[in-house]
């Protein structure tokens, strides 16, 4: 069994003390070790962004890509080998602003991974402008008289997906957002996590989210029903939901495509018989 | 014997299907057969053709001009009348005779009325074609046998291939009858040993695929490389092969990376402006060393362009495609056959050497059909390089390990004893970003050393295959689909005892330096493609110093005629 100081590697981390990104890491690697799973049998994918450098922070394989295309290049890793756990990292510019487009299809395909998106309101690593999902008002780098346009609401962006598990984290609770992600691994379908993660340089909201969230669970909801999930969605101030606001099984994507073999796609023989094909051209 | 016929009609009157059939007869009696359509980017109501070439003799292209004009419409018999050979023949129904009858000394005329025997034997009226393609069958008394088979293996439903082989048989008759002793052209099939199949480059390269052990393909639908994605949706789930349309063309491109970091050889096709969307994630696989192989079928830009029309243009484009500077493999299949065996091939050297590989093909050899003899799968040889797999023997893995290649030792997630890490960043020995100055040198150095040994491999491929006159004094250079008229004008050009050479590149990138210095230097070279710049001449001189004397070109979307060339020739002969 795999331990917490395994998962470690040698790469200097050089993310901000302080930074929410830590908790998201300590979080997926308690959930790695508490769920028993082999280092080399999980793949992580990170984006672009403070976010991307986590896969050189733990001891699993892992593929840092492009500016928004976790998602699919996490599930064609999943399809290639499905005995992987495939887990997509990707900070709010990533997922929601040049990489959205991918969201709705991978939903709706429900390949089964892990989608994380370090949700900090900000991008940082380029020193502070807009997202989609930073707040209207706020005044960054690239909006110096304040965000003039409206942000997303990702859970509910991702219940009109039909993401099959849409959940929301907090990076300033440890416990609960490994819970999430245990769950989220143990879910058959694609797994959907929005974490509120601090930026403590340019936008932390530490404090803000410790007065406000509370979790789902504590109130005994009940993540099966989707129309309530979607107003739940909507509960954004002085009460800020986190938790599985719904999950729900379906076929998966693999369970989906004609004549997926019986194994993973990397054990199939290369050598096919070609003959018969053939004959239909003469 | 040497003829070309040329079916035309509206948009949806099932020409392309009608004309295929015909020249699927033609292949079947052992002819060589080369077959084109033309189109517009339509549905219904634009005016399409399929035109074949068939001839005793090896043939490689189209012909400009018609023996037999099958007129499924009054368009069609109009439309040709310049490109219309000596003893050309028109088929066409009384209802169109007041056009065919102003042609009447230009064309034998051959009325069939296709219209009513569709009516009389109950049949719908697209069906008509099926009547057509019978008389020109008839016309030039060929073997109505081969033309019955050739319709019952073109229709999935056995009843719908009688009606059709019915209605053929009507036309066929009436032309043998009452026409054919009047028509020159006497087609009969061969004596052939092996059989010959038919098909178009995009079929050949999805097959080349299949056989190379490609296990997933994603691709978002663009003329004119959408075939390739039909062709492997309807038969890749019977061999185990995953076949997705995801939302675009960079969901595409990066599906593949994820499914060859994992272990499997994947592709995916596009046309230029697809592959516009694709070349960040180009760079990816480049920097991540991921192996992953792209099929380009170009068409008449810039932007949207001509979609179903044909061009050379993104020669450059796909030669420099991306940010920064790596290797990769840019290779340009000139038939069918190539567009299998090269495929594989570029499956292979990807791996191999763990860089992108590119198959660059047009809508002219994309979509024409090419009949060839049965693809040998007997000696087929796939190799993935450096790829580790189970358990991963050494003490330390580290997936860029500095070697004498270049390459490293490739473990894929699973691997016992191997953690994978990938990276677009710039990257240590263990995949880890770094931007330190030394590791920076240390990795690209690394990346490059791969070309030498690219270079070595490549030229143990014939990259660069010589046709002709070895002691020419004027040698063609061309690439890619150039390779069909071209071969057919040196035939032609030979039949008048001049006598030139081609040298016809295959590989772009690397570039075949030696092949070009030894066939090119001291030798007047005269430049075809389909271009406005001729882009080939640029590269030749980039990486040889050598000058091109003339150039033949040609960018209207329309393939260059072997006649073309040749009069090129002559003119600069003279």
């Amino acid at each position: 069994m795999v331990t917490m100081n395994q998962l470690n590697t040698k790469a200097r981390n050089t993310w901000c003390p302080g930074c929410g990104n830590f908790a998201i890491l300590t979080a997926l690697k308690k959930a790695i070790v508490e769920l028993d799973l082999k280092p080399e049998n999980v793949v992580v994918v990170t984006g672009i962004g403070c976010h991307g450098k986590l896969g050189d922070y733990i001891n699993v394989n892992s593929f840092h890509v492009i500016h928004g295309r976790v998602l699919p290049v996490a599930s064609a890793i999943k399809l290639a080998n499905y005995e992987l756990t495939v887990i997509g990292h990707a900070g709010d510019g990533d997922a929601y602003a040049i990489g959205l487009g991918h969201l709705p299809h991978a939903a709706r395909r429900n390949v089964d991974i892990v989608y994380i998106v370090h949700n900090n309101m900000t991008f940082g690593l380029t020193t502070g402008q807009v997202t989609p999902t930073t707040p209207r008002g706020l005044k960054t780098r690239s909006t110096p008289y304040g965000v003039f346009e409206d942000p997303i609401n990702p859970i509910a962006l991702a219940l009109a997906c039909d993401a099959t598990f849409v959940a929301r984290g907090f990076a300033g609770d440890l416990n609960h957002l490994t819970y999430l992600i245990k769950e989220a691994i143990k879910h058959r379908g694609f797994a959907f996590i929005d974490v509120l993660q601090p930026c403590v340089t340019f936008y932390n909201t530490y404090q803000f989210f410790r007065e406000r969230t509370y979790r789902l669970e504590d109130e005994g909801w009940d993540p099966t029903n989707k129309v309530e999930a979607f107003k739940k969605a909507y509960e954004w101030g002085d009460r800020i939901p986190i938790g599985i606001f719904y999950r729900v099984e379906k076929p998966t994507f693999r369970d989906s495509i004609p004549g997926y073999p019986k194994q993973p796609l990397v054990k199939e023989d290369l050598k096919i018989d070609l003959t018969d094909l053939l004959n239909l051209l003469t | 014997m040497d003829i070309s016929i040329i079916i035309g009609g509206e948009a949806g009157a099932g020409v392309m299907r009608s004309g295929y059939i015909l020249a699927r007869a033609l292949v079947r009696g052992g002819l060589s057969v080369f077959g084109m359509n033309d189109y517009p980017s339509l549905i219904r109501g634009g005016h399409n053709a399929y035109m074949i070439h068939a001839s005793d003799k090896r043939i490689h292209a189209h012909r400009e001009n018609f023996d037999i004009v099958v007129a499924l419409n009054a368009e069609t018999i109009t439309r040709y009348v310049d490109q219309l050979t000596e003893n050309a023949a028109i088929i066409y129904d009384p209802k169109d005779r007041s056009y065919a009858e102003k042609l009447s000394d230009k064309a034998l005329l051959v009325e069939i009325p296709m219209m009513d025997i569709v009516k009389e034997e109950k049949a719908k009226p697209v069906m008509m074609n099926s009547v057509a393609i019978g008389a020109a069958a008839g016309l030039t008394e060929y073997d109505y046998e081969i033309l019955k088979s050739s319709i019952l293996d073109s229709f999935p439903k056995p009843e719908v291939g009688e009606i059709n082989a019915r209605l053929a048989k009507r036309g066929y008759d009436i032309a043998l009858e009452e026409y054919s002793s009047k028509f020159k052209i006497k087609v009969a099939p061969l004596e052939k040993d092996g059989k010959q199949i038919y098909l178009t480059g995009n079929e050949a390269v999805a097959l080349g695929a299949m056989q190379a052990g490609m296990k997933f393909y994603a691709a978002y639908p663009m003329t004119p490389a959408s075939p390739i994605l039909h062709f492997l949706a309807l038969h890749g789930p019977k061999y185990g092969i995953v076949v997705v349309q995801p939302e675009s063309e960079i969901a595409a491109i990066n599906m593949v990376i994820g499914a060859a970091y994992a272990g499997v050889r994947a592709m995916t096709a596009t046309s230029g402006g697809g592959f516009s969307l694709m070349t960040e994630a180009l760079g990816l696989a480049a920097m991540s060393e991921t192996p992953i192989v792209v099929a380009i079928a170009q068409r008449v830009g810039p932007s949207t362009g001509m979609p179903t029309y044909t061009a050379q243009t993104d020669l450059m484009f796909v030669l420099n495609a991306s940010q920064g500077e790596f290797p990769r493999f840019v290779i340009a299949p000139g038939d069918v056959k190539e567009c299998f065996y090269r495929t594989i091939e570029a499956f292979n050297l990807a791996e191999k050497f763990q860089v992108p590989a590119i198959i660059l093909i047009d809508k002219y050899l994309a979509e024409s059909h090419m009949s060839t003899e049965i693809f040998d799968t007997s000696n087929i040889k796939i190799d993935r390089g450096e790829l580790i797999t189970g358990e991963y023997k050494g003490k330390e893995y580290r997936r860029y390990e500095v070697t004498e290649t270049g390459v490293s030792p490739r473990a894929i997630p699973s691997t016992r004893n191997a953690i994978v890490k990938a990276n677009s960043s710039e990257h240590t020995e263990y995949g880890y970003a770094s931007s330190n100055a030394l590791n920076a040198v240390k990795m690209q150095e690394k990346r490059f050393r791969k070309l030498k040994y690219m270079i070595m491999e490549m030229d143990k491929l014939n990259p660069a295959i010589y046709y002709g006159d070895p002691q020419a004094e004027l040698v063609l250079i061309g690439w890619g689909s150039i390779k069909c008229p071209v071969l057919d004008a040196l035939e032609i050009l030979k039949s008048m005892d001049i006598s030139v050479g081609f040298l016809h590149f295959i590989y772009l990138s690397p570039f075949p330096v030696k092949y070009a210095l030894k066939y090119l230097k001291d030798r007047k070279i005269m430049l075809v493609e389909n271009t406005y710049t001729g882009q080939l001449a640029n590269l030749l001189k980039m990486h040889t110093g050598l000058t091109v004397d003339y150039k033949v070109l040609r960018y209207d979307g329309r393939p260059i005629n072997p006649s073309q060339i040749v009069e090129k020739v002559f003119e600069v002969i003279r």
